[in-house]
């Protein structure tokens, strides 16, 4: 059960050999044995969770069941859930019980789906490593000496210790795909502007966009299936007709042209990370795809351009942070100004408050044009890059991360080694394209490897459908943690 | 592009963060460092080239002007540090 996929839950569910009831406490109970060594969920709710998958299994019975009805999902705490806490991983917001739903929960919610718990994440998501939450640092459970990358790493070690089916993650740099290489699972982020924004706390707004996290390209299939769709309360979101990502899971590969940019595979790339990328790209060309070798020049430039318009526009959302309408205010301070001033300094983290003052700097009055239009015309180059290497290719592949899992504090005080962990997931944000990773084989020490699939604008059935080929043919997205 | 101390109390400042004494100068690397990594922008020509604000070109969207949000006032204010009698409080702006 614990390995079963989405499809195969939903089968028992409907053939009534389990009930949503049952599936859930299995997961929870799960959850109380192995939670505490992993510290992958800030918030449960028994009770909660308990109640809607007795709403499920009615929902069964009468035989209005949809694909996900009656399925415990992780949710990542970066989603207002109403009446959950809805922490974001800071202490800002560590009192704050939502009085609202997302859009993403209440599409799951309508789906007859459980919400299994909320899980842990860098502080606002900023962070490769999880390192960063008001909540503690989440393990890896293949090594929980190891991060689990981020900043979707609770939602990442849910889904790989098996304590989820499956989770939901938002990829701001590299957030989805880089803690799933790192955990062993598969994650996509859509293509900017598929799943609404509404009531998912914003970090850089036109850069942020939330995915799943699962065990397969199938079940991620199912997932976004039920998170994507337009909504009027996000202005960016996009309008356009409802699309079913599984459609194409099942078509050949023959003549599918895979791009690799030589950027991707040059210096700074761990050689097992490579081999194993390498092995995955020849079991594509088994499965009759060709590769071509592409170039996507101003990749360089992606991090650069990335910690100027991150945090300028963090910098601007995370004003409303000031302890008068909702969440964390310091207990003690003079007037207004100080009271703004004390309850910022103690409610953020370090991280959180090294990346607003980088980006009030670049917005402030004599370097708002050497810095953030700067960067924001660099931003088109990247953006260029890839619209000429889509002429070459159907699909973009690489490495999702120079290496595997890092050590648990090996980054921690240089935020500058920190961030160039995402050099290959950056750009993907700034041109908006859909890109996710799936798992590839293991590293010298024995950690996962993730491959990155990166597609066109709106390809993301086509990017499924060649993970779905990919999975079919080997079981590495099958392997689970030792012990667990 | 080199920081100063000063520097670093009047970007805490424009941020509305309380930074102590002792916390400048670790702010004041790190700030550093980072941008000593955003300097590399700099060296690529980008004359001519339109900012890119957001991946797609969109319009953003006009709706009727009607009411379209219910009165929920008490469960927002529920969740708010000090309130009273449906106002936020704050310490006192004018003498």
């Amino acid at each position: 059960m614990l390995n079963a996929s989405l499809k195969e839950l939903s089968r028992l569910l409907a053939e009534k050999k389990i009930s949503s009831v049952e599936l859930t406490q299995t997961f929870l109970h799960r959850i109380d044995v192995l939670n505490p060594g992993l510290n992958a969920f800030i918030t449960l709710d028994t009770e909660k969770s308990l109640a809607q998958a007795r709403a499920a299994d009615a929902l069964i019975a009468a035989g209005n069941a949809t694909p996900l009805s009656g399925i415990p999902i992780a949710q990542k705490d970066i989603f207002c859930a109403q009446g959950w806490l809805s922490t974001c991983g800071s202490k800002m917001l560590s009192n704050f019980v939502s009085p609202y739903d997302a859009h993403v929960i209440e599409q799951f919610d309508r789906a007859g789906a459980v919400n299994l718990g909320k899980t842990n994440m860098d502080e606002f998501a900023m962070g490769s490593s999880n390192e960063t939450s008001f909540f503690g640092q989440v393990k890896n459970p293949w090594d929980v000496s190891a991060v689990p990358g981020g900043s979707s790493g609770g939602s990442a070690t849910a889904v790989a210790a098996r304590l989820a089916p499956a989770a939901t993650g938002t990829d701001t740099g590299g957030s989805i795909r880089q803690p799933a290489a790192l955990t062993g699972i598969t994650g996509i982020k859509p293509t900017y502007g598929t799943v609404s924004r509404y009531g998912m706390i914003a970090f850089a707004s036109s850069l942020d966009q939330a995915g799943p996290m699962a065990k397969s390209a199938e079940d991620c299939a199912l997932l976004l299936n039920v998170m994507a769709g337009f909504d009027s309360r996000d202005s960016t979101s996009l309008e356009r007709d409802k699309e079913d990502y599984a459609r194409d899971l099942n078509l050949p590969l023959k003549g599918l042209k895979i791009g690799l940019p030589r950027e991707y595979f040059a210096e700074g790339l761990s050689p097992d990370v490579a081999k194993a990328v390498e092995a995955a790209l020849a079991e594509y060309r088994r499965l009759g795809a060709e590769t071509v070798e592409i170039s996507l020049p101003n990749t360089r430039l992606s991090i650069p351009v990335y910690y100027v318009l991150a945090p300028a526009e963090a910098s601007s959302n995370l004003s409303r942070y000031d302890g008068v309408r909702y969440g964390y205010r310091a207990p003690e301070y003079g007037g207004l100004g100080d009271m703004y001033q004390k309850t910022r300094a103690q409610g953020f983290g370090t991280e959180v408050k090294r990346r607003i003052m980088i980006g009030t700097y670049v917005l402030s009055a004599g370097y708002y044009d050497a810095y953030y239009i700067k960067a924001q015309k660099l931003r088109r180059l990247i953006a260029q890059d890839f619209e000429q290497a889509f002429k070459q290719c159907d699909v973009i592949m690489g490495p999702t991360s120079p290496t595997t899992a890092f050590k648990l504090g090996e980054k921690s005080d240089d935020p500058v080694s920190m961030y160039l962990s995402d050099i290959y997931t950056i750009a993907v944000n700034l041109a908006g394209l859909p890109g996710m990773s799936v798992p590839c084989g293991f590293g010298d020490n024995g950690l996962p490897v993730g491959l990155q699939i990166v597609g066109n604008y709106f390809a993301e059935a086509k990017m499924l459908n060649v993970a779905h080929q990919y999975q079919m043919a080997t079981d590495w997205h099958q392997r689970m943690p030792q012990g667990i | 592009m080199s920081l100063t101390l000063d520097d670093v109390k009047r970007i805490a400042h424009l941020a509305r963060i309380e930074v102590g004494g002792s916390e400048v100068e670790g702010y004041l690397a790190q700030l550093s460092s980072i941008l000593g990594l955003v300097e590399e922008m700099q060296a690529v020509n980008t004359d001519g080239i339109e900012p890119m604000a957001h991946a797609q070109d969109v319009v953003l969207r006009l709706r009727e002007d009607v009411v379209s949000e219910t009165n929920r006032r008490d469960a927002y204010q529920a969740v708010a540090p000090q309130v009273e009698a449906g106002l936020y409080l704050v310490p006192k702006v004018i003498e």
